[in-house]
């Protein structure tokens, strides 16, 4: 027993992605796909009681929610659900270049326009709403100001743009991660690190970032659609 | 699992082409007067857009098992949490009033069971 | 192999390498990725918080001695069962039995070198420090007196103590949790040996896994909700207040549920660890291994189902009251089906009484007591009359103490040898079994008549009728307080002078006695292969006592 103190690995012990702990590369990728599906439920929930307290605040006030929807600029909206949706379509690409063998050059590019995509959907966000809205004072806790028109549902019009902030601020959140993500797996594709037959951190990179595209794909339409835009015609 | 499974750019393609045209109907679909289905076509859109993504961008066509347990799982979860606790938001104020009680009989819980 | 037990030849440890003594100095323990030196290291850590904990309740015992209050002002006292009840459920013992002996065991029960994520797993224990250091400096600044509940609007406006760093400690060590359960999952799934199926693991890894689901899917909302707690109290934007029509019910929804499942979290494992001491110390194999490991499952998804129980009173509708009153009725199901397989294990059994064995039979007694007990406040007419008494005290502290921390004990000792590779001395360990188990009791009887005659829970002062029943509990806690510190000395003692081990000093079967004590770094000399299912014990005729 004492000289096999260190124990004899029966695994292919020569790939060097390999870690101890696993006997295929196979069984390593799959642990990992599964760990980012589970960390993806637990996103889930973690988002889910923010939008379980949007669902009770708006299902008790329709109308100050409605209100608060149309302070909203659908343009602005749309636009990066569609600039989300261009890079959930370069993430997949990134990812197929490197499942198909391209270059690290082809990979890196996809991986970049990814990045740019995220920061331009950041930068509208932060830009032309958030700065705007609290130019027009609509921003919870920092010189939020009722108006005149919204009658008694002053408090509740509030409460909608917390949440408003809430959900879009830790969206933001998750895209600006998501970026950091993204560098290092440029990081590593410029190490020439990924190939045909080895692209998890890439593959379990991509499945983040479209989960954060989908939570927008929700938010869109519960935060800027609320009652139709048909009443006010929209801004 | 999915890494086998080469899908195609033209697929990719066209699942994003349904998602940019979904984003506009369900902006476009907002200016149009439904009454209550503005909401209901906007959600269904959006679970419609969530499941492109998670079928093709994510590749759970492709794949068996456990990622699509884990995510039924968590929307399972989530419907839970959202259907009792709304269950008690919109039910609570239906709960008799103490002076009710006191009025010595049952009748004043009627109409709230009826409502 | 998993055959042929005994046969192993009994090395000396102190002449093989092992994880103990594979490398020294503090920085290989500090940045190491072997889950059992990470267990070690939770160990520390969650002891040290069991201490924190501890001392709050001795000295809220010592207050209740006299009706006016012994020794602190009310409002200290408010501090003293809000740092109890938070440093006890969120640093105790939600990591207690899944971070140490479930990182120590998960590998070696299922032939594995690790666990999937070793980093990670450093990470989480990295976490659940910071959770800590920021619980710690809220209790050195002064405290936190909002309960452990942290309802609003107290907490969100009125409370002045120093909920915002406890909040944040929670938070913090939640996703501790969350990356321990993930990992755990992975584990299970993707790293069992050859032949290791899904019926061949020990219930110890289906009661692991059921908690690991509920770690995924109930902590990232307790996050969440504490996180917009913290909001409010920072902001007054209203998310909880009823000044300006938020609601703090949906606060205390959105708690509960993670909190009620937060309970099955603490005793789940607990089940785990008496469903292997049963069996290894009957020398029989479990009765119903099935209908153990599927009720584990089945108690992880109803927990989920019940949290409205806990808002029985406080304005939550009476229809939904209804429905939570019916589904923690069936709660009950599953964790009875688990008794009742533990005791028909018991029937016949070639019944060794080490001190495990007296923690798992002290485990199930209590437990029943417990859960009982808990039947009596899923009923909405008793619960409005026991409600916010001593008796959800006493009901709770029998699952969570009587049954959670009996469990853990129990496992420490049954598996200290394998940790350590050296035995305690028994009869010591037995009579603090005995000592724990005789303070538990006369601590927490006396609060379910105290509570049943209507003495409110959370007062630092009381009617001076209740004082003989007082005097009793805190008496008990003086006797529990001792059997803590028994076990305490008498194991860090035997770590460096202990006899030997050796590598199944208990005769049990399982992939964890099958290489030496201490373990090696990667667990097994070579990969096990499994052959058969678990708890494969001789018939009792023929078995050699541990």
């Amino acid at each position: 027993m004492a000289e096999m103190a260190q124990p004899s690995h029966g695994h292919d012990a020569h790939v060097p992605e390999l870690v101890h702990q696993f006997e295929t590369v196979e069984q390593q990728r799959e642990a990992g796909t599964l760990g980012m599906w589970l960390f993806l439920a637990t996103e889930i929930l973690f988002f889910g009681g923010m939008f379980c307290s949007y669902l009770v605040y708006r299902s008790l006030h329709p109308h100050a929610f409605e209100i608060g929807s149309h302070l909203l600029e659908v343009k602005f909206g749309a636009t990066n659900t569609a600039v989300l949706i261009c890079s959930s379509l370069t993430m997949a690409m990134a990812i197929r270049s490197a499942q198909t063998g391209k270059s690290k050059r082809t990979i890196i590019t996809y991986l970049v326009i990814t990045i740019l995509l995220g920061l331009t959907f950041i930068g509208v966000k932060l830009y032309f709403e958030w700065y705007h809205d609290y130019l027009e004072h609509i921003v919870p806790g920092f010189g939020f100001q009722y108006h005149a028109d919204w009658g008694s549902s002053g408090p509740m019009v509030q409460m909608f743009m917390v949440f408003y902030f809430i959900l879009t601020g830790i969206h933001a959140l998750h895209m600006v991660i998501g970026v950091g993500i993204l560098t290092v797996m440029i990081i590593m594709a410029a190490r020439g690190r990924f190939s045909s037959h080895y692209f998890a951190p890439l593959d379990i990179s991509g499945l983040y970032w479209h989960f954060v595209d989908i939570i927008w794909i929700f938010l869109f339409p519960l935060l800027y659609l609320i009652g139709g835009r048909y009443a006010t015609g929209g801004h | 699992m999915s890494a086998e499974h080469v899908v195609s750019v033209r697929l990719y393609v066209v699942v994003w082409v349904t998602l940019l045209i979904f984003t506009g109907l369900t902006t476009g679909v907002a200016y149009i007067d439904l009454g209550v289905f503005n909401t209901v076509v906007a959600l269904a859109i959006a679970v419609a857009k969530m499941l492109l993504v998670v079928l093709f961008f994510m590749h759970v066509k492709y794949t068996t098992g456990i990622p699509r347990v884990v995510m039924v799982a968590a929307i399972f979860w989530l419907a839970i949490m959202m259907s009792i606790t709304l269950a008690d938001e919109l039910t609570r104020g239906w709960t008799p009033v103490a002076h009710a009680w006191g009025s010595g009989t049952l009748l004043p819980i009627l109409p709230h069971l009826l409502r | 192999m998993s055959t042929a037990v005994a046969e192993l030849p009994q090395a000396p440890s102190e002449s093989s390498v092992n994880y103990l003594n594979a490398s020294y100095g503090i920085k290989s323990w500090l940045l190491t990725t072997d889950h059992k030196r990470i267990a070690l290291l939770y160990l520390i850590s969650i002891t040290f918080m069991f201490v924190v904990g501890g001392v709050a309740a001795t000295l809220m015992r010592i207050q209740l001695i006299q009706p006016t209050g012994a020794i602190v002002d009310p409002e200290t006292y408010n501090k003293l069962f809000s740092i109890h009840g938070i440093v006890m459920v969120f640093f105790f013992l939600v990591p207690s039995i899944p971070a140490t002996l479930g990182n120590f065991l998960i590998p070696m029960m299922i032939g594995a070198r690790d666990v999937a994520f070793p980093k990670l797993n450093l990470l989480s224990w990295y976490l659940f420090i910071t959770g800590s250091i920021c619980m710690l400096y809220a209790i050195a600044a002064g405290g936190v007196d909002t309960g452990w509940t942290f309802y609003p609007p107290y907490s969100s406006t009125f409370s002045h103590t120093h909920v915002i760093a406890a909040v944040a400690g929670i938070f913090i060590a939640g996703f501790s949790s969350i990356l321990t359960g993930l990992n755990f999952i992975v584990t299970i799934h993707k790293m069992r040996a050859p032949g290791m199926t899904w019926f061949r693991m020990p219930l110890f890894l289906w009661s692991m896994y059921a908690t690991s689901v509920i770690f995924i899917l109930g902590t990232p909302v307790i996050a969440i909700t504490l996180f917009l707690m913290a909001l409010e109290r920072l902001m007054h934007v209203g998310i909880f207040d009823p000044a300006v029509g938020g609601d703090p019910l949906l606060f205390q929804h959105l708690f509960w549920f993670y909190s009620h499942p937060a309970v099955y979290i603490m005793i789940l494992p607990g089940m785990g660890v008496i469903s292997e001491l049963i069996p290894a110390f009957s020398k029989k194999h479990i009765f119903g291994y099935k209908a153990v490991a599927y009720s584990s499952m089945a108690i992880a998804v109803l927990s989920f189902l019940v949290w409205g129980h806990h808002m029985f009173i406080t304005g939550q509708s009476i229809y939904t009251g209804l429905i939570f009153s019916v589904l923690s009725f069936a709660v009950a199901i599953p964790s009875a089906i688990k008794v009742f397989n533990w005791t028909a294990t018991l029937y016949k059994g070639s019944i060794s009484y080490n001190a495990p064995m007296l923690y798992a039979l002290g485990f199930i007694g209590l437990f029943t007591m417990g859960g009982l007990t808990g039947l009596f406040l899923a009923s909405l007419a008793t619960d409005v009359h026991l409600n916010g008494t001593y008796f959800i005290v006493a009901h709770f502290h029998y699952i969570m103490v009587g049954g959670a921390v009996m469990a853990y004990l129990g496992g420490i000792h049954y598996w200290w040898p394998k940790i350590t590779g050296r035995l305690y001395p028994d009869a010591w360990a037995r009579f603090a079994a005995l000592v724990i188990f005789i303070g538990f009791n006369l601590t927490f009887f006396p609060q379910f008549v105290l509570g049943y005659l209507g003495m409110p829970r959370r007062y630092a002062v009381y009617p001076p009728e209740f004082q003989v029943l007082n005097v009793m509990s805190s008496a008990g806690a003086t006797i529990l307080g001792v059997g803590y510190v028994i076990p305490l000395i008498y194991l860090i003692w035997s770590f460096k002078y202990g006899p030997v081990a050796g590598p199944n000093p208990w005769g049990a079967t399982g992939l964890e006695w099958q290489t030496p004590s201490p373990p090696p770094t990667e667990n097994f000399e070579e990969m096990p292969v499994v052959t058969h299912e678990p708890y494969n014990y001789p018939s009792p005729e023929v078995a050699v006592g541990g």
